[in-house]
């Protein structure tokens, strides 16, 4: 029971991440129809931005947050205006090619720029366990799952909320009717794409410090932002807040009861089986954002 | 005519290469370019002509490896000329399985089923230690043997790859020829239209994907026994990437397409290692694929074409890619 408990905890930890790179992508996805495979890419740059800034810079914990988000938000913004702008209104597998293309250009850029050793990056927490009753649970992690919910909060405030909220929801619920109303869609389009890779190089830079950075961690990450995606319905905010969760949770069970070998084929069986049984996701209404 | 002088040639020329190839890294390289012939064609059954992309293409690859290797080596021994069909039944059956549970998904559903399908079969490699001796991999593959002689040279295997290009290369010219390739065609370019003329879209498309798997599968069973080694980097996604650039950039929808591509992307790579490194090369991949999107959408061998047919100004547009039904929204 114990231990049941303490992977649930566990679980909880590692699904606020994946929550936060999953939100990133479903928005992309629902606003743009952008099926974006470069996603884990711009979690990778997070983690190494925090290297850079902790290990490299020695700068504070925060400082290197901000820093992984500004990176994500302006390559993000790069990406868009270079490569999607131009594509506007071209079919979702032309498009699905170009970010294919990104995703091996953006893994090998760092893999030239870093090298291909794992580094690990320093963190200022203690590395003793927290005890609350019969659970461990080190800093780290606490401050990651934390800093993960304030950021989904701040995502989802801000898409409820604000103007600039208002006129994506717009966007997403009809793109030309929008347009119509006077929403910019290019910016709109820009700004999402933006925010996505931020909230993905966020949770690059809160998971890095627990695990380790090297090139190719996107795969993983892209891989496991699919599935939560795909568990929460293409498009769907909260859907993918909760199957990121249910990710998480699923991952640590998988891993403590069944074999750790398999930990990462539990994200990999999540996207078949759903998109074979329950193609909307499993909390599906209706698409809608929000 | 100028095409058909070009065929003849090239064709003569690999016929006789282990005369005029002296160095045997040359030959090497030869011998991983018809290799990858056969994957490009097989991922271009899928990709060009229904339309769909199978980011998982490694995986039909290497159960084609490992079951090849594994019916060969001991305790089981058998022979390489029922260890390859084997191969290729292994990989069809896997092809089969996948293409009946995701070809009721089109478009990106279709490339996440296809990339998890290869992360669990990749897993499975690595963790299954019994059967494929987890990431230590499968060494001492035999060669395949012709009567008394083992194919243990270049040159012979040279021809014994040549021959499984051109094998491959006919069966693609076949399919697409006959009713099977129309349909298709029919289906990759309007779905609803092509049903509604009483093609059953679903049969062709699993019957595509059979193929083509069949097809990754034999290229795996050659590559298992000319390495002599077969472990879990036979699933590395660079595998993929690879045939997938090498029918986007070679042609997709062509049958000289993949041919092309693959001789390009094996050749020049190995041409440019001295000045390159390999990661410059992954790098180089990515920004082809995009450059392609952008200015040759429809890749070098229809682009050579339609120049040649002083359509020039077409081919710097980009049009759809096949299969651009919107089955997402």
């Amino acid at each position: 029971m114990e231990q049941l408990l303490q992977h649930l905890v566990n679980g909880l930890v590692l699904g606020g991440t994946y929550a936060l790179l999953g939100i990133g992508l479903t928005l992309i996805f629902g606003l743009m129809s952008v099926v974006n495979f470069a996603h884990g890419e711009f979690y990778t740059l997070g983690a190494y931005a925090a290297f850079a800034t902790l290990a490299l810079a020695g700068l504070p914990f925060f400082v290197a947050l901000v820093v992984a988000i500004a990176a994500g938000a302006l390559l993000g913004a790069i990406c868009e205006r270079a490569l999607l702008r131009p594509l506007r209104g071209h079919s979702i597998d032309t498009i699905m090619l170009v970010m294919i293309g990104v995703w091996i250009a953006m893994q090998n850029a760092e893999l030239l720029a870093w090298g291909g050793v794992a580094r690990s990056i320093p963190h200022p927490f203690p590395t003793a366990p927290l005890t609350l009753g019969p659970l461990n649970i080190a800093p780290l992690r606490l401050f990651v799952v934390v800093t993960a919910a304030a950021l989904i909060a701040l995502a989802w405030l801000g898409i409820q909320k604000t103007r600039l909220g208002t006129a994506m929801r717009a966007t997403f619920q009809d793109r030309d009717t929008a347009a119509l109303m006077g929403v910019p869609i290019g910016r709109i389009h820009t700004i999402t794409f933006a925010f996505g890779s931020a909230l993905a190089a966020a949770a690059g830079a809160l998971l890095g410090p627990v695990f380790l950075a090297y090139p190719s961690m996107g795969d993983l990450a892209s891989l496991k932002a699919f599935s939560v995606v795909i568990l929460g319905g293409l498009g769907n905010l909260a859907g993918a807040t909760l199957g990121g969760l249910l990710l998480g949770v699923a991952e640590e069970l998988g891993a403590g009861y069944v074999s750790s070998g398999y930990r990462d084929a539990v994200g990999f069986v999540a996207i078949i089986l759903v998109l074979l049984f329950r193609p909307a996701g499993l909390f599906a209404r209706a698409e809608r954002i929000g | 005519m100028i095409a058909r002088a070009a065929v003849a040639l090239g064709a003569g020329a690999a016929v006789t290469a282990p005369w005029w190839v002296a160095n045997p890294y040359h030959l090497h390289v030869l011998i991983m370019a018809a290799i990858f012939t056969i994957l490009a064609l097989s991922l271009n059954l899928l990709l060009g002509y229904t339309g769909q992309l199978s980011l998982g293409h490694a995986a039909f690859f290497g159960i084609g490896a490992y079951t090849s290797a594994l019916l060969s080596l001991p305790p089981l021994e058998w022979s390489f000329w029922i260890a390859l069909p084997a191969a290729a039944a292994a990989s069809g059956i896997a092809g089969w399985a996948i293409g009946r549970l995701a070809l009721k998904l089109r478009g990106a559903y279709f490339v996440l089923v296809t990339i998890s399908f290869a992360g669990v079969i990749s897993l499975v490699s690595i963790n299954w230690m019994a059967l494929t001796n987890g990431p230590l991999g499968l060494p001492g593959v035999p060669p395949p043997a012709l009567g008394p002689w083992a194919l243990r040279t270049k040159s012979a295997y040279w021809y014994l790859v040549l021959a499984a290009a051109a094998l491959a290369y006919l069966v693609c010219k076949r399919l697409v020829g006959s009713r099977i390739g129309r349909a298709l065609v029919a289906l990759r370019e309007n779905e609803p239209l092509a049903e509604s003329v009483g093609i059953d879209g679903t049969r062709y498309l699993v019957m595509a994907a059979v193929v083509s798997a069949a097809m990754a599968g034999v290229g795996g069973s050659l590559y298992a026994h000319y390495t002599r080694f077969v472990s879990p980097e036979v699933f590395l996604f660079s595998y993929t990437v690879t045939m997938v650039i090498m029918v986007i950039a070679g042609g997709q929808g062509t049958l000289a397409g993949p041919v092309v591509g693959a001789l390009l992307f094996t050749v020049l790579p190995e041409a440019l290692r001295e000045a390159v490194a390999w990661q410059w090369q992954m790098l180089a991949y990515g920004v082809v694929l995009v450059l392609c999107v952008f200015f040759l959408p429809r890749g070098i061998v229809p682009g050579v074409l339609a120049v040649r047919s002083h359509a020039a100004s077409r081919a710097g547009h980009p049009r759809p890619t096949p299969g651009s039904r919107s089955s997402l929204r």
